[in-house]
């Protein structure tokens, strides 16, 4: 009765939520046009137009509302205009050739090149006066991003659906438990009742046959055979668990360490597709993957001070986890701590304060392991050992990194042979001396001791 | 009623040893005097230095194996100077040059500007930067020189690539660069 109950509750809040989020964007798109039509009548540009321009060129370095390399250019013609009397005429002139203008000896392009650190600006002489027109139009009042209000729409009837669901979840919970409590004490007054009826006739159940049987423990004792057979699967059971316990000793699979900044590898590598040798570069050359080191972050990050999300707003699981976009932000707030970025001026402060990353992947000290030389000689893929980081929210040891593990991937894994002329000899006369067409990487004596133990 | 004092004590201790296994812990070892390097690892932490820090930037005015001096300093002026400079790689061996500048571009450098060179890199359509520029944009007259220059010390947003390719890597991806700028402006 009670799940039915709900369901229609549901059901209510499902409509009621869907009428609000039609509502809301009918009233968002209506203010999306009457803002569109106005700004193109007062200032002779296409925003929407410039918006695409803006992007293109300018958004390398500067930003709407933040001081980025350049400064911020919301409502540059009228600061412009009103600060520095100077007119469109000047723009023109310093976005089609600013080191030109800075050359003449203009006041303030020299004032603004000097408190940029002298970043020049490229010079745009592709650009028309009408594209100029449209840039400054969508600077003086940027179109409302309609699919920004559509995600947020999204995820709030992402989160109100979500929330609904839990509930039902949970009541569909407690209704069970309640009925398995319910069970467990009719079951005691059955019984009770049963007993007190039997008192009443005088029959007593307990004694009667008490006293003919032996008890059972005993019977099991005095039967040898029994005992013997049971004594061998006691030894043998536990032998099976003791050697699987003591396999597992020292093998981390599945370690997951929480690192002082939480780092998505799904985001990075899975969302943004960025490659694993991008910030572990050192594994193309050397023999640990490397850490990136803070400026390899800020080669993106500079630039990227926000978390937006995915055009679709965080999944349930992201948002059970607490994985919201502020707190993704806030992560990256870290990073500038760390590496001494002060956002509001756009520099360095020179006060870092190292981070101290928890490995995850640890070999034991008597074995030897080289990223370079299973990255770039044998090509082998990093997903085949690490797992799917690009799935990984939290990164864990996806291998169990035993000798075992090692030395099955040699037995299985060809030589990857071609191009590499070093090969090409010892690789026809090994070929010969087993008779195969592929050498695996044992044949090559990737199972010698010496090859990681020395 | 005492086997279910039994049974409770039997779950209770399953919870306990489940509990143990903690992921965001190491495993036990066996001899961890083998398992520990004695020399010092990569990453690994020592008393003698401030805190414990292996990883630090090396000393002042020293120099990685293979390193080569630049001339031009990262000013405007030394950008417009290293217009003229030219790769020093071998001519000869221009498609291995390319190659593994090929391989190294799409590394670095296809995130933002696309594997095409035109700006389209998968973080430029997803939104997250914006404004990068086509190789071919005449108004940049971007020069095997100038690709150097900008990987050795970054442009504005871009940062410096010194720490992740050495001088030839930077080189041959900087000869690839060209390469895409004139397949662009065919």
């Amino acid at each position: 009765m009670k799940k039915v109950l709900y369901r229609n509750q549901f059901s209510k809040v499902f409509v009621f939520s869907l009428v609000l989020m039609l509502l809301f964007s009918v009233s968002l798109m209506a203010q999306d046009a009457v803002a569109e039509s106005g700004d193109g009548a007062a200032s002779g540009g296409d925003a929407a137009a410039g918006k695409a321009l803006f992007n293109q060129n300018c958004a390398a370095c500067h930003s709407l509302d933040r001081k980025m390399t350049g400064p911020a250019l919301a409502n540059v013609e009228s600061r412009l205009a009103e600060d520095e009397g100077l007119d469109r005429e000047w723009l023109y002139a310093w976005i089609k050739n600013s080191p030109g203008v800075i050359k003449s000896g203009d006041a303030y392009a020299n004032k603004i090149y000097a408190e940029y650190n002298q970043a020049a600006m490229t010079p745009f002489p592709t650009l028309t006066n009408a594209d100029i027109d449209n840039i400054l139009a969508y600077t003086a009042a940027p179109p409302p991003a309609p699919a920004a209000a559509a995600a947020t729409d999204a995820s709030a009837g992402d989160a109100s659906s979500g929330g609904s669901s839990g509930i039902s979840n949970e009541v569909i919970l407690g209704a069970l438990v309640l009925i398995f409590a319910l069970l467990v004490v009719m079951l005691f007054l059955v019984n009770s009742t049963l007993r007190r009826i039997a008192e009443a006739n005088g029959i007593s159940i307990e004694k009667e046959n008490a006293e003919k049987r032996v008890p059972v423990w005993k019977a099991f004792a005095q039967n040898q055979f029994l005992v013997l057979v049971t004594v061998i699967f006691l030894l043998l059971g536990s032998a099976y668990f003791a050697y699987g316990w003591m396999m597992q000793v020292g093998v981390d699979q599945g370690y997951a360490p929480i690192q002082p900044i939480h780092y998505s590898h799904k985001i990075h590598a899975g969302d943004n597709k960025i490659e694993c040798k991008y910030c572990h570069s050192s594994a193309r050359v050397s023999k640990t993957s490397g850490i990136p080191s803070l400026n390899v972050c800020m080669n993106c990050h500079k630039s990227i001070y926000e978390y937006k999300g995915n055009p679709e707003g965080p999944s349930k699981e992201d948002l059970a986890n607490g994985y919201t976009n502020e707190f993704y932000t806030n992560e990256i707030k870290k990073l500038y701590k760390a590496v001494g970025w002060d956002e509001e001026n756009q520099k360095y402060t020179g006060e870092t304060q190292p981070v101290e990353w928890v490995r995850v992947h640890n070999l034991p000290d008597f074995a030897y392991f080289n990223h370079s030389q299973h990255v770039s000689v044998a090509g082998v893929e990093c997903q085949t050992c690490h797992g799917p980081v690009e799935e990984m929210e939290v990164m864990y040891q996806y291998s169990p990194l035993t000798m075992g593990w090692c030395v099955n991937c040699h037995r299985e894994t060809n030589v990857k042979v071609e191009g590499n002329e070093y090969y090409e000899k010892i690789h026809a006369e090994l070929s010969k001396k087993y008779g195969v067409e592929n050498l695996t990487a044992a044949q090559m004596g990737g199972l010698e001791c010496g090859k990681c133990h020395y | 009623m005492n086997s279910f004092i039994k049974i409770g004590v039997v779950i209770c201790l399953l919870v306990v040893v489940s509990a143990c296994h903690d992921k965001n812990k190491p495993n036990y070892q066996y001899m961890p005097n083998m398992y520990e390097p004695v020399g010092y690892e990569a990453y690994g932490e020592v008393d003698f230095l401030p805190a414990g820090q292996e990883a630090m930037a090396p000393p002042a005015n020293t120099v990685n194996r293979g390193w080569l001096p630049y001339e031009f300093e990262n000013t405007p002026e030394g950008k417009e100077l290293a217009r003229l400079n030219t790769s020093p790689l071998d001519s000869m061996a221009r498609d291995e040059n390319l190659a593994k500048g090929a391989e190294l571009y799409n590394i670095y450098c296809a995130i933002c500007h696309g594997s095409k060179g035109d700006g389209q890199g998968t973080l430029v359509k997803r939104e997250k930067i914006l404004g990068v520029p086509s190789y071919a944009d005449p108004a940049r007259d971007i020069t095997v020189g100038t690709a150097y220059h900008t990987q050795i010390y970054g442009l504005n947003s871009m940062g410096s690539y010194a720490s992740q390719m050495n001088n030839t890597e930077m080189w041959q991806v900087a000869e690839y660069v060209m390469k895409l700028k004139e397949d662009l402006t065919k």
